[in-house]
Order: structure tokens, then C-alpha cells, then sequence
């Protein structure tokens, strides 16, 4: 069932000097669906994903969020509009503890809550990453895993109407990348919407509903996973690139 | 973000009621000291509500300090005022200059921000000093008063009251949170839906509306106004000293500073008149190197430790 675009993104084009970056990319992510956008190193996705977040300008193009233009705004105004993101080499507050660093998404964010609301929202969510015994613990004391899990815990409890999340596989080991996969399809089980930047083939397959191919910066193709992993220009895109 | 902070304002009650009777007993000298370190106190605490979570070092202080001073000279001198009426002015004049250097600063941060504060501070001084000395004449700024030091001392000691509770307050409400997520990382905080911009003016103004109150009534002490001391640069880092030596990071950190400080400070000015200076930057150093995050940080740190040695 084909539901109206939440997120849109139109002909949008971001230049760094003479590099193209993003080349005219345009798509369409729907309610409560799971879009990934994969492409080799290089390809443009982070930069796609910080120009949906406002950390970047595009130099063309539209973005927009259930209709509202959100190209033109600065990155705190985005966040507050329902787009929460978490970052490729994750970002966390080193001088906050683990709850103060969930409770900064919950106090700013999409929905704002504040003093005992957004204290237990923010234990909730880090109960919902699999968390909650650290929640005093100094984010220094986290293994890798879990400072990934308590960014996705700040981004979950800003309850943004689109999730970005960029590699947030990456750098795992095959457990933690298990657990990681699960935490992942159970958002989906819940019917967020979700733009997810992965290298990891296999959770692309367990987790997104459509895929879209980025090769130097421009879109070469969209589908489903089975589709577009067989699809020949992304093969040759991959081409040396290990496929599993 | 912590519920217990009603012992700290209870503690803190308690110092101020305590404080106020330091007139009956210290007099001359010892008043003399104690006016000026709860001068310093008012400043340093006040500096900490902005550059303590931020961790943007302003040195502008000692120019909204200067508009305080030198606004009570001018409008008592040349225009026969009241002391009260510049005392309310200047700290709206000194917000507002506070405002414009914050909106002008938005984008730079470390060490640029501290040279361009730094600068401009500079640059007030010696702009309001030539005006003086070119358009508004000879005339001496007076500043005559019936005020004695412990008139001064009570009123500073109100002001740092004051800044003491709004700190208070600021530390349980959403800008204090988001100026602690900015001082931890700028992106993040704009990407969890922070009004950097807004958060850092709003504190960086109110630190300016302080100082410059904090200098108008001072200046009553100095009976005679030279706008080239009162806008004084070293005060901007006496303040910084004073701050991170106690601890930014605290609330109560830089009045754990100043106290020992001043009294430091008054016998260098006395032993080593023209060396103190070369003092001040030995200070600077010694502060940098051995207590990062000063005394209140050193001594959390070492309390830290002896838990974990315990567990
Ligand atoms: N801030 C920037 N300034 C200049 N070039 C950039 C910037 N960010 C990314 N790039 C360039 O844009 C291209 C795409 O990078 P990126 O979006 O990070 O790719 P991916 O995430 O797909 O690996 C690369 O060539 C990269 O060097
Ligand atoms: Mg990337």
C-alpha cells in the first residue's frame, strides 16, 4: 500500500567548491517505512543525511517533512519539525552521563518534555536500547556499542517523526552487530519511519523496505534490496567491494 | 537536573546572612579586602553563569565593568544626577552591548572568541578615553558620595546574592541544560533542537548586565573616574583567574577562588608593585597546568578516586 511521502527530497544537489557531492538526488520516503541508502565510500550519503538535518545547506533543491520545507531551516528548527539523527562517528556529551545525554533529545527535542517527564521518558527510552542499569555511568565508561545505543536512545527520546541513522552498524563485531540488527528491526516493528545509511548487505536485507543506490553522488537505483543488489550498475558500483 | 539543591541554596542563605556581618568586625584594611573580594566575587560568579558551562572565555568584562564605572562618573559629573540613575541605566546600556558583541561572536568559538572579546574590549576603552580627553574636556569625572566601604560591601554582597540564585535557577531550567550541550558539543546541541544562538546571547547579556552593575557601584570608592582604568583589561583576566582557579564547572567554584586570591593578590600589589603582572601570568600558567579544572574539580576529582579505592 502506497502511503503519502513524509519525507521528500527533490532534485537536490550539494556542491563543495568545485566537488559535486550530491548530484540532483530526489526520493521519497513513506510513512512507518524503512529507506536505506547504501553506495560505496565516498558516494554522498553522509552529506545527503546532513543536508536533511540542516547541518548543510543544499546548494540546490528541495527537502521536505509532510510538506514543510525544511531546506531553508537551520538544524535546531529541523530537529524540532520530527527529524532526529545520529552520526556516522557517534557524538555523545562526554560531560553528561548517560541519562543527561539521552535527556537532551527528550528536553529539545521533536516532543519537549521537561524535569520528572523527561527524566522517565528518557529512562524508558534507554530501557527500550537495552540500557537502563548505566544510566548514572559516565559515557566514558561505555563500551562502543553502547554509546551507539545511548545516541540512538537521545534521538529516539527527541520521538522524531523521521529517524535518520548513519552507519550505525558500523564498527560493530558479529554479536553486537546481531543485537544491533534486532534493536533495528524492532523500530521497524514499530512503525517509525526510517532513512538508514548501511554498508552491512545483510541488514539491508533484514531491515529495509526500499533501497536507494547512490554512485558519486548521483542515485543509480531504487527498489527493493533483491532488486537493486542484483541490479548491474550496482554491482559495478560495488565492483571490488565484498557484497556479504 | 539535580533535585537536592535546596541544601546548596540553604548553605548558600546562610553564607550571605553570615557575610553581612563581616563590617562589624574587619575595618579599614581588612574592609578595604573584603570589599574588593566581594567584588570580585559578584564578577567571577557571575562570569562562570556564561563561560563556565560554554567554556567560551570571555575577556570583555572589564568593558561592561568600564561602562558601570564610567557612566556613574559621567552622569554624576557632568550631569548632576543621582548615583541611583546611572546604577539602573548602565547595566541596560551594558546588556545591551553585551547583546551586540554576542550576536557579533555567534560564529567564532575558541580561542578567536577570546581574542575578539579581548580586542574589542580594548577597543571601548580606547575609544570612551579619547572621546574623553577630546570632546568632554578637562573636566574630572567625580564621583562624590556619603558612601563608606561597607555600604559598598552590603550592596555587592546583595548583587552576588542575587547572581548566586539566579545561577540557582538557571542550573534547574532548560537553558542552563542547553548551555551545559553546548559546552559539550555545539553540533549536537543544534541537532537535538537547541537555540545555540539564543541560549549563549541570553547568558552572555546577563553576564554584562552584572558586571557593568557590579562596576557602578564600586565606583564610588574611587571618588575620581579615568575611563582608562576603569575599563580595565587586567580586571577581564583577574575575573578569569579567580574563576578557573576555584572551578568553573561549580556554581560556588570561583567564590572558592576569589577569596584566597584577593588576599594574594593585595599582598603582591603591596610587596611587588611593578611585577605584578608577571605575577598574574605565572598565576595563569601555574592554574593551567596544575588545576585544569580548578580546586572544586581537583578536590571531586581526588573524592572520585577514593570512592572507586573504597568499592
Ligand atoms: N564538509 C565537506 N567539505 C568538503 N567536501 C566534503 C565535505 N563533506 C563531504 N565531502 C566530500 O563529499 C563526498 C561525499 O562524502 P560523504 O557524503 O561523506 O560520502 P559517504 O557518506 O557516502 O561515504 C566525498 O568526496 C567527501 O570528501
Ligand atoms: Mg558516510
Amino acid at each position: 500500500m502506497k502511503h503519502r511521502p513524509v519525507l521528500q527530497v527533490q532534485g537536490v544537489t550539494k556542491r563543495f567548491g568545485g566537488l559535486v557531492a550530491v548530484n540532483d538526488m530526489s526520493f521519497d520516503v513513506a510513512n512507518h517505512e524503512m529507506v536505506g541508502v547504501i553506495g560505496p565510500n565516498g558516494s554522498g550519503k553522509t552529506t545527503m543525511m546532513n543536508m536533511i538535518s540542516g547541518a548543510f545547506k543544499p546548494t540546490a533543491g528541495r527537502i521536505s517533512l509532510k510538506g514543510r520545507r525544511l531546506s531553508d531551516m537551520p538544524a535546531q528548527k529541523i530537529a524540532r519539525e520530527g527529524v532526529g539523527r545520529t552520526f556516522q562517528l557517534v557524538r555523545l556529551l562526554p560531560g553528561l552521563n548517560v541519562l543527561e545525554n539521552v535527556m537532551a533529545g527528550a528536553v529539545f527535542g521533536h516532543r519537549r518534555r521537561w524535569g520528572r517527564e523527561a527524566e522517565d521518558f528518557a529512562l524508558e527510552m534507554l530501557d527500550r536500547v537495552g540500557l537502563e542499569v548505566v544510566a548514572a555511568a559516565p559515557v566514558s565508561a561505555l563500551t562502543y556499542i553502547d554509546q551507539k545505543r545511548v545516541e540512538l536512545a537521545r534521538v529516539l527520546a527527541g520521538e522524531p517523526e523521521v529517524l535518520l541513522l548513519d552507519e550505525w552498524l558500523a564498527g560493530l563485531n558479529p554479536t553486537e552487530l546481531e543485537t544491533g540488527i534486532e534493536l533495528i528491526h524492532a523500530l521497524r516493528d514499530e512503525g517509525r519511519t526510517v532513512v538508514l545509511v548501511e554498508h552491512v548487505m545483510d541488514a539491508i536485507r533484514a531491515l529495509c523496505d526500499r533501497c536507494v543506490v547512490m554512485s558519486a553522488g548521483r542515485k543509480i537505483a531504487e527498489g527493493s534490496p533483491d532488486d537493486v543488489l542484483s541490479d548491474r550498475e550496482v554491482i559495478r558500483a560495488y565492483l571490488g567491494d565484498d557484497d556479504d | 537536573m539535580k533535585p537536592s539543591g535546596w541544601l546548596e541554596l540553604l548553605i548558600a542563605a546562610a553564607l550571605v546572612v553570615l557575610a553581612a556581618f563581616v563590617p562589624m568586625f574587619a575595618n579599614g584594611y581588612w574592609l578595604s579586602i573584603a570589599v574588593t573580594g566581594m567584588m570580585y566575587i559578584a564578577l567571577s560568579t557571575s562570569w562562570a553563569l556564561f563561560s563556565g558551562p560554554t567554556h567560551y572565555i570571555s575577556l570583555a568584562t572589564g568593558a561592561f565593568f568600564g561602562v558601570g564605572g564610567y557612566m556613574v562618573g559621567t552622569m554624576m559629573s557632568d550631569y548632576q544626577l543621582s548615583f541611583w540613575v546611572p546604577l539602573i541605566v548602565a547595566p541596560l546600556v551594558a546588556a545591551a552591548l553585551a547583546l551586540l558583541i554576542g550576536i557579533a561572536t555567534l560564529r567564532l568559538s575558541g580561542v578567536y572568541f577570546v581574542i575578539f572579546t579581548l580586542g574589542l574590549a580594548e577597543m571601548i576603552r580606547n575609544l570612551i578615553s579619547w572621546i574623553q580627553n577630546n570632546f568632554l574636556g578637562s573636566r574630572g569625572l567625580y564621583v562624590l558620595t556619603d558612601f563608606r566601604d561597607h555600604h559598598l560591601y552590603w550592596m555587592l554582597l546583595g548583587v552576588a546574592g542575587v547572581i548566586y540564585l539566579l545561577g540557582w535557577i538557571v542550573n534547574r531550567s532548560r537553558i542552563g541544560f542547553a548551555l551545559r550541550i553546548i559546552g559539550n558539543d555545539e553540533t549536537v546541541a543544534r541537532h537535538v533542537g537547541i537555540n545555540t544562538a539564543t541560549a549563549k546571547v541570553i547568558m552572555f547579556t546577563t553576564t554584562g548586565f552584572f558586571a557593568a552593575l557590579v562596576g557602578a557601584i564600586i565606583a564610588p570608592r574611587w571618588s575620581y573616574i579615568e575611563p582608562n582604568q576603569v575599563f580595565s583589561p587586567q580586571l577581564s583576566f583577574l575575573v578569569v583567574i579567580m574563576a578557573l582557579l576555584g572551578g568553573a564547572g561549580r556554581l560556588w567554584g570561583p567564590l572558592v577562588g576569589v577569596i584566597p586570591f584577593t588576599i594574594i593578590w593585595e599582598w603582591v600589589g603591596v610587596q611587588f608593585p611593578n611585577q605584578s603582572t608577571l605575577f598574574l601570568g605565572l598565576a595563569f600558567l601555574l592554574i593551567v597546568y596544575v588545576l585544569p579544572n580548578g580546586v572544586v574539580g581537583r578536590i571531586e576529582q581526588l573524592r572520585d578516586r577514593i570512592g572507586e579505592g573504597r568499592s
